[in-house]
């Protein structure tokens, strides 16, 4: 392993976006979450690293498997948790977003996992804690750990995503997880595809590394991977398809399209799934797809970006992403 | 010391300038085959003996005793290895490395697990290797062999084989390699 210690790859105190974070930095995390995938097979599967440490998740938008993932690696690594909803807390007395980040930060969190429905919230936070934030989600813009899990199951398929052809499918326009996953993807040496109706591109996408097509039918046969998303119909604020039946006539991944995929590629969802939607569920279950393993090493995954921000010598740490 | 944890440790890296040879390869090699020897004696054969590396500097040499082990008893060894960083208990005061490969035979229970190591200090690593061993089962009993036992304790830890004694001052280093044992001094 040839890892020049002298300068530390993964010196930030925050993890905010894939947005800024170098590919030996992603490379470097994808490298420990092997590791820590280890502790997860152990008869008893906790290490001692994170005693005495807290851990905030503090999700103003619904989630499972983000935050169960988040508070599961937690435990593994023996870290305190505090657990804040939106839902039932004094936000809905009117207190401030500052007044309720101020306060977890006061009962001792040293990281918050923030998810809110606002881009950019998870940077805010940052501005007024002293504790670490990890992004869990915020709007439209980055998921930055659930593009890091990818590119481990990815990588743990391939070995690597070096010249890997990857297409992102579906709701690419309201998706965090696609624009995390189109950074970290390219960064890697990926080649992506976003495959789209043109109501569900992004405005700014001929700034993205990527290349486009409106037709999953042209070019799934070329795709090493497929990347499917949740439509997010929740937040779409008008008709941006006609009809969900017509999205799944023409970009759902069913059994005709599957045969059309090479029989070596790959299918992923970052869940949760809308079944019959983007994906039917015979192919859900389909020998290609690492749905599951998405699931399970996103616990591993976090522990690594956990261990980072809380686990290191003080003096390895600057200030901002 | 390996060269991760001396990369590793406060300060921070520097250069190793060794001042003394304290023992040739071929006194390493010997020191292995009589600590094999006295595993032997002491658990009156090898039946049910694990024996375990400590990553990254006790590896090699837990594999040089697996060999020894196996020549004289003419059997196969169980042999493992194990990374302690995450037990550790100056964690944060280090900065984040991949942790290195933790490898053990599913079942330790009931088993006689020798831990190997290269060079006794503090004690500090051994602790957590305990720690770390008690997550993976509940052995019958828990040795430790190490190449190098230098003294200045923290915890009261002592070693059960020791390739050799070797009495130093607090501020010097002692480097194991392949090649042999060195002692000497961090120049930043």
């Amino acid at each position: 392993m040839s890892l020049d210690i002298e300068t530390p790859l993964i010196p930030n105190k925050h993890l905010l976006g894939i947005e800024g974070t170098t590919r030996d930095q992603i490379e470097l995390i994808l490298e420990l979450t092997d590791r820590f995938a280890e502790i997860g097979k152990r008869p008893i599967p906790k290490v001692p690293a994170l005693r005495g440490r807290t851990v905030a998740s503090v999700f103003f938008e619904d989630s499972t498997r983000t935050r169960l993932s988040f508070e599961s690696a937690a435990r593994r690594l023996s870290a305190d948790i505090l657990t804040f909803s939106a839902g039932s807390s004094s936000l809905s007395k009117g207190e401030s977003l500052r007044d309720t980040v101020e306060v977890i930060t006061s009962y001792g969190a040293d990281v918050l996992i923030v998810r809110h429905k606002m881009a950019g919230t998870p940077k805010r936070v940052s501005e007024w804690t002293d504790a670490s934030v990890i992004n869990a989600g915020d709007g439209c813009h980055e998921h930055p750990t659930q593009a890091l899990l990818d590119c481990y199951t990815l990588k743990q398929q391939r070995g690597s995503l070096d010249g890997m052809s990857i297409g992102i499918v579906g709701d690419i326009r309201h998706s965090r997880v696609a624009r995390s996953n189109v950074l970290a993807f390219s960064s890697l040496g990926a080649k992506v595809t976003l495959i789209a109706p043109k109501t569900l591109l992004p405005p700014s996408i001929e700034r993205w590394p990527v290349d486009v097509s409106n037709v999953l039918d042209d070019v799934i046969s070329d795709l090493d991977a497929c990347y499917l998303l949740r439509m997010q119909s929740e937040r779409h604020s008008k008709g941006l398809v006609p009809s969900l039946r017509e999205y799944t006539k023409d970009f759902g991944l069913n059994e005709r399209r599957c045969k059309m995929l090479p029989k070596d590629a790959l299918i992923l969802h970052p869940g949760p799934k809308n079944q019959g939607v983007e994906i039917t569920a015979e192919v859900s279950i389909d020998p290609r797809s690492i749905i599951l393993d998405q699931v399970t090493n996103g616990v591993s995954l976090r522990m690594a970006v956990l261990f980072m921000l809380l686990g290191q010598h003080e003096t390895y740490q600057k200030d901002e992403l | 010391m390996a060269d991760r944890e001396r990369r590793m440790t406060p300060p921070f890296g520097g250069v190793f300038v060794a001042s003394a040879r304290v023992m040739s390869r071929d006194d390493m090699a010997r020191a292995i085959r009589r600590m094999a020897h006295e595993v032997i004696e002491r658990n009156q054969g090898s039946e049910d003996i694990l024996i375990v590396g400590l990553q990254t500097g006790g590896v090699k040499i837990a594999e040089n005793l697996v060999k020894a082990l196996e020549e004289i008893e003419e059997r196969g060894i169980e042999s493992g290895c194990l990374d302690v960083a995450l037990h550790r208990d100056d964690i944060g005061l280090r900065p984040v490395v991949p942790e290195a490969v933790t490898k053990l035979p599913d079942l330790i229970d009931g088993k006689t697990v020798v831990i190997v190591d290269d060079v006794l200090f503090t004690g500090r690593t051994i602790r957590a290797a305990l720690d770390a061993i008690c997550h993976f089962g509940r052995p019958r009993s828990i040795q430790l062999a190490v190449m190098v036992d230098r003294g200045h304790r923290e915890l009261p830890i002592r070693p059960d084989y020791i390739g050799k004694n070797l009495p130093t001052r607090i501020d010097e280093v002692v480097d194991v390699t392949e090649e042999g044992v060195d002692l000497g001094v961090m120049r930043k």
